[in-house]
Parts: C-alpha cells; sequence; structure tokens
C-alpha cells in the first residue's frame, strides 16, 4: 500500500513537471495555431501595409527600439543601484534601500502608465523641446519636439524605471555572492575601495551581470500597458527619440487594438504576439543559457 | 518549524482566505438596492447583451442606468468590442443587437447576412448623432475658422505652420504665431476616425485623398490613445489640433468649420440637423433607416462633421422574452427621454422629432415569430 | 662605477610618509554646500527650475570632490571618489520615480476614498459617484483562481525537481524552461489563453477564468522557483531520519519536508500573487471589462482593478473628471493590496523562518 502511495505520489510530481512543459508548448503551439490565419490577411485589416510582415515589421522595430533605450539607461543604474546594497550603504541602510527598490517592482504596469501621462511627459516635453534647439543636429534629437512629451524617448524611460529592480535584485544577490576572500585580499594589498570592487566583484559576476541585463531586457521587451498608454504611436521607422511620431511596440499595439478587433485582425495581433513571444524567449534563453555557462566555468 | 508552524504560516492565508468570502457573499451597495424595489416592477424582466461601437458606450451607460432603473429586474450588458464584432456578432446571433458607426452594407455580405439572422431585413437606426469637434491649443488664439480644404492640408502634413496664408486668409484679425503645428490623430482604430476622414474625403478630395479609414492612414501626426488621449495630446501639447468628440473638448478652443459660406461651431443643434438635410440610402426597406450624410451641404446652420452610430435588431425574435427586451430597450433609448439623457450624459445630438416618431414606430412593431 | 647608483637617491626609511594626504573628513560636505550654491545662481540670476538646479548641483559635485581628491590624495583615490560620488548619485535618480510616483498616486487617490467607492459598484452609475466593489471582488476571483490552478501544480513541479528529479535530463530541462518561462510577456499568456478559450467557445470570449489561466502562466514559474529553494534548504537530515523510522517517501514528503519548508513556500505564493494581482495585460484580452459584480468566473465579463484604471482612465466618460478620479482612486488601492501582500509576505518569511540551514 505504502508502495501504492510513493508511485501515485511520484507520478504526481512529475506529471506537474511535465505540465509545465506542455504548458511552454502549448502557448507556442495555441498562438501558432490562431496566428496562421494572418498570413492571408488583407490589407485593409493591415492597416494598409501589403502582407503581414510589412505590418509586424516596424513594431518589431519599436519594441526593439524602446527595449534597447530602456536598457541602456536601466543597466548602468541598476549595477550602481546593486553596488550601494551590497558594498557602498552601511550594513543599516542597506536593507532598507533593498526594499525601497523592491517597491519600483511592486507598483503596477497600468499605475507605471498613469504616472508616464500625467507627470513624466509634460515634464520631458519641455526638456526634448530643448534638446531639439540645442541637439537638433544628431538625427536622435531632431524634432520636432512633442509638446506632451509622449515619445519613444519617455516610454523608454518608463520601462527602464520597471526593469531597474528586476536587474538590481539579481545584482545585488550576484555581487553579494563575491568570495569575501579575494576581496580583503584586494583590500589587504591596498586598493581602494572602488579597485577592489572591479578587480575581484566585477570578474567575478560578470556572467551573472550579462545575464541579469538579458532579463531586464526581456521585462522591458514584452511590457505592456505603460508603453500603450504612454507612447503617442503612428507607425513609422525613425531614430528620431523625441518627436510625436513614433514606432509603436508590439504588445502595446496588441492591447490598444483587442479589444477591439474582430475576425481577422484578432489573428493578425495574435500573429504579432507570435513573433514577441519568440523575441522574449530567445532574449531569455540567452540570458538563462550565459547565467548557466557561469556557473560551470566559475565551478559552482 | 514542522507542524507547528506550519499551521501559524497557514493562518494568514486562511484569514485572506475568508476574508474574501466574506467580501463575495454579498453585492455592490448601490446593486442590491436595485432588486429591493422590484415591486413597482413594469413586468419586464431578464438579461439583454448587446454590443458593438465604443463611440456609443457613453451613450449606452445612460441609457442602461435610465432602463435598468425603471425596470429594476432587468439588466442590460453593452460590450464596446468595436462596430465591426458588434455586426460579426449580431449576424452570428451572438448579440440581439448591436451599435455600429456605420451602416450595415452588402459589400462583404453583413446586410444579407443579418436579414438572414433575422428571417427579414434587419431594423437601422441612427440612434446616436455626435459632433466631432476639431479642437484646437494656441496660445493667444481665442477663434478660429477652418475651411474643410486646409483641415485636410493640415492633417495631411501638407500646411505646416500656423501662419500659413491659408489658414491666415480665413481669420482676419487673429494673431497666429510662426509655430509648427501638431495635428492629434487616435492611434486606435476608431469610428471617429472613419466618420472623420469620411467627412474630408468627401468634401475635399485634393486634400485628403486617403478615403475614408478607421486607421490612420499617414505617418504623420501625433497619436493619441482613445478619445481622452487625442484631448490630452491636445491640451499638454503645443500649437496642436486634433478632433474628438465634441463633449470632450472641455476647455479646448474648437474650430468653426466652414458650411457654405459662414462657419459653424460644433453644437448639438447643428449636428443634428445634418439628418434633416441627407437622403437615405436608396433602395433599402422601410424600417432601415439608414443615411447617406451629406457633408456637402451648404445648408445653413449645419455642422457637417459628425458621428452617426446605428442600431442594429431584427424585427421579430424567437422568445417573447427577448423580443419584448428589446422593444422596451430600443424604445427607451429613441424616446425623448432617452435622447435627452444621452444629450446630457454623453453630448449626443437629440433626434429631431420627426425621426424619433419613425423609428419609435419601427420598434414598436418588433414581436414574437 | 654604474650610473644606476647614482639616481637611487640615498633615503632611509624615515623620509617615507606613511601616511598619504588625505582630504578632511567634512571635505564631501564642504562641496556639496558649495555645489548647491553655485548652483543656485542660475536660479536666482537666470530663472532656472528647481529641476535644474538640483541637476547642476549634483554634477558640480560628481566633478568637483573627485578633482580635489585627486589633486591631493592622487588620482587612484579620486577614482575611488568618483566612482562612489556617482553610485550614490544613480541612487537617488532611481528614487525620483518612486517618490513622485507615490506621492502623484497618494495626493491624487486619497481625496476619491469614502466607504462608498469601496462598496458600489458602477452599474448605474453615470457621472460621479460608483466604486470599484465590482473590480476589487474581481481581482479576488481571478487571482484565488489563479493560486488554484498554480499552486498545486508548482508545488508538485519543485517537489518533482528536488526529490525525485535531481539532476537527471528532464529535471534540468524543466529548470531551464522555468527560468525561461519566468520572461513571458504577460500580454503573451493572455492571448495563449485567449487562443486556447477561443477553441471551445468561440470567438470573442471573454470570462473570468481566463484570466485565471493567464495569469496561472506567469504565477507557475515564480512558485515554482521559490519552492524550490525552500525545499533545498530543508536539511538532508530530517529526510534520513524519517527514512530510517520507515516511512515511506511519499508520507515523508508530504509530513516533513513540505511542513518544514511550509513558511517559505507560503512566502513565495504571496509574492506571486502580489506579482499578478498587478498584472493589466491579459485581463485587458481575456477577461474584459464590465460595470456590474460578476460573482462567476465561468461566465461573461468580469471587471478587475487593474483593468477598470485603464479604462476609467483612458475612456472617462462625460465630463471626463470623475473617471480619471476614480482611476486614481482604484490606482491607490491597488498599490496598497500589492504593498499589504508583499509585507504580509515579509512578515511570513521573517516570523517563521526556520532556524537551520540559513
Amino acid at each position: 500500500m505504502t508502495r501504492r502511495g510513493d508511485t501515485v505520489f511520484k507520478s504526481l510530481a512529475t506529471s506537474a513537471a511535465v505540465l509545465i512543459l506542455v504548458a511552454l508548448a502549448g502557448v507556442a503551439i495555441f498562438l501558432t495555431l490562431e496566428g496562421m490565419p494572418a498570413l492571408k490577411a488583407e490589407p485593409d485589416v493591415l492597416g494598409g501595409k501589403g502582407n503581414i510582415i510589412l505590418y509586424v515589421w516596424p513594431l518589431v522595430y519599436g519594441t526593439l527600439l524602446a527595449a534597447a533605450l530602456a536598457i541602456i539607461m536601466a543597466a548602468p543604474l541598476s549595477i550602481g543601484l546593486a553596488l550601494v546594497i551590497s558594498h557602498y550603504a552601511p550594513r543599516k541602510l542597506a536593507k532598507p534601500i533593498g526594499y525601497l527598490v523592491d517597491l519600483l517592482a511592486a507598483v503596477p504596469s497600468v499605475v507605471y502608465g498613469l504616472w508616464g501621462i500625467e507627470f513624466l511627459g509634460p515634464r520631458l516635453g519641455r526638456a526634448y523641446a530643448w534638446l531639439a534647439e540645442n541637439l537638433g543636429f544628431l538625427p536622435f534629437f531632431e524634432g520636432p519636439a512633442s509638446g506632451s512629451g509622449r515619445t519613444i524617448l519617455t516610454a523608454s524611460i518608463v520601462l527602464a524605471v520597471m526593469a531597474l529592480p528586476i536587474i538590481t535584485a539579481i545584482c545585488r544577490e550576484i555581487f553579494s555572492q563575491t568570495p569575501t576572500l579575494h576581496q580583503e585580499a584586494a583590500l589587504a594589498l591596498g586598493a581602494t575601495r572602488w579597485e577592489m570592487i572591479r578587480l575581484t566583484v566585477f570578474p567575478y559576476s560578470r556572467s551573472g551581470m550579462i545575464s541579469a541585463i538579458m532579463l531586464g531586457l526581456g521585462r522591458a521587451l514584452g511590457e505592456t500597458m505603460a508603453v500603450a498608454m504612454v507612447l503617442s504611436a503612428t507607425g513609422v521607422v525613425t531614430i528620431n527619440l523625441i518627436s510625436s511620431v513614433n514606432p509603436s511596440t508590439i504588445a502595446a499595439n496588441i492591447a490598444l487594438g483587442f479589444p477591439e478587433a474582430s475576425g481577422i485582425k484578432v489573428n493578425v495581433l495574435i500573429f504579432s504576439g507570435l513573433v514577441l513571444f519568440v523575441i522574449t524567449f530567445i532574449v531569455n534563453f540567452l540570458g538563462r543559457l550565459i547565467a548557466a555557462r557561469g556557473l560551470v566555468k566559475e565551478g559552482r | 518549524m514542522n507542524r507547528t508552524s506550519f499551521r501559524k504560516a497557514l493562518m494568514p492565508s486562511a484569514a485572506a482566505l475568508a476574508l474574501g468570502i466574506s467580501l463575495t457573499a454579498c453585492g455592490a451597495g448601490n446593486e442590491t438596492a436595485n432588486s429591493a424595489g422590484s415591486d413597482e416592477s413594469s413586468g419586464l424582466s431578464g438579461t439583454l447583451s448587446g454590443g458593438g461601437a465604443s463611440s456609443q458606450e457613453a451613450a449606452q451607460n445612460a441609457w442602461r442606468a435610465g432602463f435598468q432603473e425603471a425596470n429594476p429586474d432587468v439588466t442590460v450588458n453593452y460590450d464596446p468590442i468595436g462596430s465591426g464584432g458588434g455586426r460579426e456578432q449580431f449576424a452570428a446571433g451572438g448579440f440581439p443587437f448591436a451599435g455600429s458607426d456605420s451602416y450595415l452594407t452588402d459589400e462583404e455580405g453583413e446586410l444579407s447576412a443579418a436579414a438572414e439572422r433575422c428571417g427579414s431585413d434587419a431594423i437601422e437606426i441612427p440612434n446616436y448623432v455626435s459632433p466631432i469637434a476639431v479642437i484646437y491649443n494656441v496660445e493667444g488664439v481665442d477663434s478660429l475658422n477652418l475651411s474643410p480644404e486646409v483641415i485636410g492640408k493640415i492633417f495631411n502634413d501638407k500646411i505646416k505652420k500656423w501662419n500659413d496664408p491659408a489658414i491666415a486668409e480665413l481669420n482676419e484679425g487673429v494673431d497666429l504665431p510662426d509655430a509648427t503645428i501638431t495635428a492629434v490623430h487616435r492611434s486606435d482604430e476608431s469610428g471617429t476616425t472613419e466618420n472623420f476622414t469620411n467627412f474630408l474625403a468627401t468634401v475635399a478630395e485634393d486634400a485628403w485623398p486617403h478615403g475614408e479609414v478607421g486607421d490612420w492612414p499617414i505617418e504623420a501626426g501625433e497619436g493619441g490613445n482613445g478619445t481622452s488621449g487625442v484631448v490630452a495630446a491636445v491640451t499638454q501639447g503645443v500649437n496642436s489640433i486634433g478632433y474628438a468628440d465634441a463633449s470632450q473638448a472641455g476647455e479646448l478652443g474648437v474650430v468653426s468649420v466652414q458650411v457654405g459660406e459662414e462657419f459653424v461651431a460644433p453644437t448639438a443643434e447643428a449636428a443634428a440637423k445634418i439628418l434633416e438635410v441627407s437622403p437615405r440610402v436608396e433602395g433599402r426597406a422601410e424600417v432601415d433607416m439608414a443615411f447617406d450624410l451629406d457633408y456637402k451641404t451648404t445648408e445653413t446652420g449645419v455642422y457637417p462633421i459628425v458621428l452617426t452610430s446605428y442600431l442594429i435588431a431584427c424585427q421579430t425574435y424567437a422568445d417573447q422574452e427577448t423580443a419584448d427586451l428589446v422593444k422596451g430597450y430600443l424604445g427607451y433609448i429613441v424616446s425623448s427621454e432617452g435622447q435627452q439623457v444621452a444629450a446630457e450624459q454623453a453630448g449626443s445630438a437629440p433626434l429631431a422629432d420627426s425621426l424619433a416618431s419613425e423609428a419609435q414606430e419601427i420598434v414598436e412593431a418588433i414581436s414574437v415569430k | 662605477m654604474s650610473t644606476t647608483q647614482d639616481k637611487v637617491a640615498p633615503t632611509s626609511i624615515g623620509d617615507i610618509p606613511l601616511t598619504r594626504p588625505q582630504l578632511p573628513s567634512w571635505a564631501p560636505a564642504l562641496v556639496a554646500a558649495i555645489s548647491v550654491a553655485v548652483a543656485a545662481l542660475p536660479v536666482v540670476f537666470l530663472g532656472w527650475g528647481l529641476v535644474a538646479m538640483v541637476l547642476l548641483a549634483v554634477v558640480l559635485f560628481v566633478i568637483a570632490l573627485p578633482a580635489w581628491s585627486s589633486s591631493v590624495e592622487g588620482s587612484r583615490k579620486g577614482k575611488d571618489r568618483l566612482a562612489a560620488a556617482l553610485v550614490w548619485s544613480g541612487f537617488g535618480l532611481a528614487m525620483v520615480p518612486l517618490a513622485t510616483l507615490m506621492w502623484q498616486v497618494i495626493s491624487n487617490g486619497v481625496p476619491v476614498l469614502s466607504a462608498e467607492f469601496f462598496t458600489y459598484s458602477m452599474r448605474n452609475v453615470v457621472g460621479e459617484g460608483g466604486g470599484i466593489y465590482h473590480a476589487i471582488v474581481g481581482t479576488v476571483i481571478v487571482t484565488a483562481f489563479a493560486a488554484i490552478i498554480s499552486v498545486p501544480i508548482g508545488v508538485m513541479a519543485a517537489v518533482y525537481l528536488i526529490e525525485y528529479g535531481a539532476g537527471n535530463r528532464i529535471a534540468r530541462i524543466v529548470t531551464f524552461l522555468v527560468d525561461v518561462m519566468t520572461g513571458i510577456p504577460s500580454i503573451v499568456a493572455g492571448l495563449f489563453a485567449y487562443a486556447l478559450f477561443v477553441l471551445f467557445f468561440g470567438p470573442g470570449v471573454r470570462m473570468g477564468i481566463g484570466g485565471s489561466v493567464a495569469l496561472s502562466v506567469l504565477m507557475i514559474p515564480i512558485v515554482v522557483r521559490s519552492t524550490e529553494e525552500m525545499l533545498k534548504l530543508v536539511p538532508g537530515d530530517l529526510r534520513e531520519a524519517a527514512y530510517a523510522l520507515g516511512v515511506p517517501k511519499w508520507r515523508t514528503i508530504t509530513k516533513v519536508v513540505l511542513p518544514t519548508a511550509m513558511s517559505g513556500i507560503v512566502t513565495g505564493v504571496t509574492l506571486a500573487v502580489a506579482r499578478v494581482a498587478g498584472e493589466t495585460a491579459p485581463l485587458l484580452i481575456i477577461a474584459g471589462d464590465t460595470d456590474s459584480v460578476n460573482f462567476n468566473a465561468f461566465s461573461e465579463r468580469m471587471a478587475t482593478l487593474p483593468v477598470y484604471i485603464y479604462y476609467s482612465y483612458m475612456q472617462p466618460g462625460v465630463p471626463p473628471e470623475f473617471g480619471q478620479e476614480r482611476a486614481w482612486g482604484a490606482a491607490l488601492t491597488l498599490i496598497a493590496i500589492v504593498m499589504a501582500l508583499n509585507i504580509l509576505a515579509r512578515l511570513i518569511s521573517r516570523s517563521f523562518a526556520p532556524k537551520t540551514g540559513r
């Protein structure tokens, strides 16, 4: 009887694990199933674009651009934040600071959207006007500047704020795992705190930092509501970051279009969702792969 | 640890669960109040779930509230899934009635599909007429007159400066700044865009060559998500112009549009007049009140940029309850009381008396098969 | 006679200073004060804004202190101070969004809160009034079902990974894919639930349980990961002691291993619930929105707090003020709920943390 209990329990546990694999495969399969009819979509549901590829391409571009900008801003900031928590702040302060950063992760994305529209956008609008006037020779700041500030740069800043706690959480975990002996050895040789960090902490956590950034990138790629609410999207492909004409992102486009979509338009949106799924899957896959490699190399 | 900590750890979640159950045990304060007053019910009861154009949502909310208050045992749902979705669900039998920003046509077989679903010609009533205002935010400019051609060129990115001669010519004595125009449009697909571009394409084809579209067709101008997004973008922007339901314009400046020789501001009365001067779509059944809006009218006092939304329903239904509910609810919508409620709560233009009484007759005839 | 000997200066040990010159301990404070003072000049004379002044002060400080330090203490010390100044100002910068966001949500949200706001739905409400009762009910139901789906699956999968599969091929693949799954965009999870439900219920399907399924996709990997971590912490001695008493493996797991790890698992589940309770995108797609209370997750649309916020703000009705006010009130409520769950999780993990294994 106990033997049977063991068998039942083990097969329950195994099937739960397998179910997760099935669910992940299910996501891919169902999206493909419902997305395929979009290949035959006519231009009138594709916003005038000739075929589904032409429809999805500007969205992919916008998604990658917004996420890349967000990570360029968030990555150095998060590493700095993680260092504050792991090395700079006095021990008593480190924990409350950690909580504060975690608070950023606890704010729902729709609230970030409200904040982006009401607070960030209008204030950045003035800064953009200044940028367009003084740095207008750079293609990124060509202008004309958007007065309401609802540009791809604003959206990226919101995304950066949202990716910040994720990258910080992983980085600080890794930084604090740096062997104390290495650090003390560096200090004993007369290294300053910064030299100690450069010589022991960074080399030790390089792969961890890269994977943390990749995971933050994954989050920024898939974030929906904040972008949907903040961005003034026109669907162009441009590197001008501060004008009112911006590329949209896949996720935001789905959120805006889905509630009122019907017929084949639904399939078109699901197809774009499949593309997003593939992109984020690759990014996360690479991120985890790098992390796993790092673990092997460092013999942990 | 072990068993004690197990129990202790479960306690908060048990408490949370209990809280959840006690929360779910009773209805909302305002909803329970309703069912209490069921003595004075009109005899109607049941649930009526329709849906369609989101442009009607504000008005539908007002009508549902009014109708449910008068008939406490009735629940009416209106799903704002978009005009296309509404027509689709109606033809498929999912909705007993639907709202749509454009009338049924046979281009994609929708008219015959609807007739087939109903077993006879489908009812179409223009229940919601709302002026679309061209709103602007330019410092120092209190009033602005524009012709359809100029509006088309602005939104087509052909007129780029506020002090363009074409604008100045229509606004003598107004100090127009030498500033770039930010034209704001809807970034989501919408009936407002569809009606606005339809107007431009009809009246100013040269200035607006992109035809009637629900999705903004050109890669210029700023996009706003939803009516509120457009209004916010115009309000927060500088030297901006956009289009939105007149009721949402708030404090913003509103353009007077050239009709014939005069300039007309978007008021409900001026918007309602367009149905009076427009012809019916030819070859339609008696119960089908589809209008071909005469955007080119030069009649005085008519504001031509309007959003017309239709109610689509059947003349007969398979069961008594649905027939009674549709008849009651649609009757309320086209009644003068219903139209007045929508005018107050959604800023729409009440139907003219002649049209309202015609619609009332059509609705009265709804019956069970 | 070699030239090298000439060049070596004859010094005794006593001539080498044992300490390098150092800035006094009040130097950073002095530089900070001067930076603020200098940055205040353009405010007074050119009419700059407060934000510009703070930015300028920070930039001045970050440049001036390391410059001073490297001239006195040498370039290595200077770099060290530069790094510290940059890291701390980065921290300050990161707190700006948090502070402004909280201030805005609280200042806009608090005036809206009232008894009516929490007990009324939006049924028959046009314009002013109404509340978020139906949305709170929807959020509770949808997340409860999501937890009911994902907790057993997640915990059992973690049990498999730690207790049965340890190290084998399937376990390695599952561990890896669970990690990858954490990164699935929430909107993709919503589309998945929609694509799944369409097969059974036809196009245009909206129901609360669909939202639960979508949230489960996001929740399962979090539950698996945290449970895994907790099970790893359970000392092997406990298991072996149970085996030695002849207790079968499954009884050992259910009676010894899981109860030992329970507080950690509950913490993980609470955090996972907090994470998904604020999700908007999947619910927008599959749960939809309505203005009446709906207790039945298996039929019709169900309002939830995040979707309510989105629609109240984006489609506020006429006049727009009332809808937008309600959106802020609901945002404050949602943040409060999520924070409360986070604090609850910390309390659980603190007061019931196992004394061993850490």
